[in-house]
């Protein structure tokens, strides 16, 4: 009977989901337990600072520089309609730092960043270097997870931060600039518009929270890739997938309780 | 690579994500406005407050002397109470006349202080009594419409 073979599918990947969201859960507790080494030997912290924070420095930058020109480019021919280009700082600004400096820069960060920790890793378990740690009483998620967790959760909000920073210089660019938006409007009505408190503290708290996501999705991908080449492709594969769905889902639940409502 | 060498792009990282965090809070968002000075609360009732929300400024001679903090329905008059919080180093006379204006054709709305010319000054939790509501748009073409068709037919 196909159907009941169906409904059995369905099943077995319900129960897997379910399964893995625990294991995951468990993990990420295990991390946040063993974390107390990773600041004591804070040098470990730092080295992972370098390969996810610095090292994705030049995508962050030159994407927002671009995603601020081309929202100045198309909030002017939108505002123009209605006779208010003086708000195009408002638009750029508040679009940025509400929702697109978080979003893309972590969409941003799950590609370049976390996929890298989960071949990593993955590679690191197929190669048994991991079970290597844990014969010489080296406890791996304290000496491995722990630091590249901090450094995720460290680094995100700051590259939010550039992002958005970078996107308003590339508004004002094309919109004061190049198409002759009045400056001060510009930058009064901006700052008239955002609230400290409101959008950007709202913003890096979004930020924060897909860090989290981001890490513990890579890493917990990483540590449980079959220890083949094909495992740690495919475990690369769903980290990118899995991050950049749950930060557009998680961004849709955070954005309904930060603005939806009043 | 070196120790100090990752150290210190690291350094360079975490800087520049902190500057441009104070950059977003300063040149981007209102916070180098943000007055610490102390303020006092006054109260007006307005039959219409149009669009007006918590959070509007209040101008008085176009400069930004306090905001909005509290919009409710008065059930006994049946008419809106705005609170406003005016920063202390602007004392207004207590006949001062409290407007709502719109900024600009399609603009946010804000409050006007007009002072008038009483001696006494006005104090925490004091109302201001003379104010005038929000201009709507849907009454001003009902009066135009109204004025239109009882002119004489020519």
């Amino acid at each position: 009977m196909p159907a009941i073979k169906t409904i059995k599918g369905i099943g077995h990947r319900a129960i897997n989901a379910v399964w893995r969201i625990g294991m995951a859960t468990r993990f990420f507790l295990l991390t946040l337990r063993y974390s107390g080494t990773g600041f004591r030997r804070f040098h470990l912290i730092i080295k992972e600072l370098f390969s996810t924070g610095v090292m994705s420095l030049i995508i962050i930058v030159v994407a927002g520089l671009f995603v601020g020109m081309v929202l100045g480019l198309q909030g002017y021919e939108t505002l123009k309609r209605y006779g208010s280009e003086s708000a195009l700082g408002v638009m750029v600004a508040l679009g940025l730092v509400r929702e697109l400096g978080p979003v893309v820069a972590a969409l941003l960060f799950a590609s370049r960043a976390g996929s890298a920790m989960t071949a990593e890793i993955g590679l690191m378990k197929a190669t048994e270097q991991i079970s290597a740690m844990e014969m010489m009483a080296v406890n791996p998620i304290a000496r491995i997870v722990a630091p590249r967790f901090w450094a995720g959760v460290i680094s995100m909000p700051l590259l939010a931060a550039l992002f958005s920073a970078v996107g308003v210089f590339g508004g004002y660019f094309v919109g004061v600039v190049q198409i002759g938006v009045d400056e001060g409007s510009f930058w009064s009505q901006m700052q008239a518009a955002v609230d400290f408190r409101e959008d950007i503290m709202n913003g890096v708290i979004k930020s924060l929270v897909f860090g989290t996501v981001v890490t513990v999705i890579a890493l917990f991908e990483g540590f449980d890739a079959p220890p083949t080449a094909e495992g740690v492709s495919g475990a690369t594969t769903r980290t990118v997938v899995t991050s950049s769905l749950a930060i557009l889902m998680l961004d849709f639940i955070l954005t309904a309780m930060m603005f939806g409502g009043s | 690579m070196e120790r100090t060498t990752l150290d210190l792009w690291v350094g360079i990282f975490v800087v520049a994500g902190i500057a441009a965090l104070v950059m977003l809070a300063m040149k981007v968002g209102n916070l180098s406005t943000y007055n610490v000075s102390e303020t006092y609360q006054v109260h007006a009732y307005f039959s219409n407050i149009g669009g007006l929300k918590a959070k509007a400024s209040i101008k008085s001679a176009g400069v930004l002397v306090g905001r909005v903090t509290d919009i409710t329905l008065d059930t006994e008059r049946y008419e809106a109470k705005v609170v406003m919080s005016i920063d202390k180093r602007y004392q207004f006379p207590k006949d001062t006349f409290a407007n709502i204006l719109t900024s600009g054709l399609l603009g946010e709305q804000y409050i006007g202080l007009m002072p008038g010319g009483d001696a006494e000054m006005l104090k925490n939790g004091e109302q201001l009594k003379k104010t005038q509501s929000a201009m709507v748009l849907e009454d001003l073409i009902g009066k135009f419409l109204y004025s239109k068709a009882a002119e004489p037919a020519k």
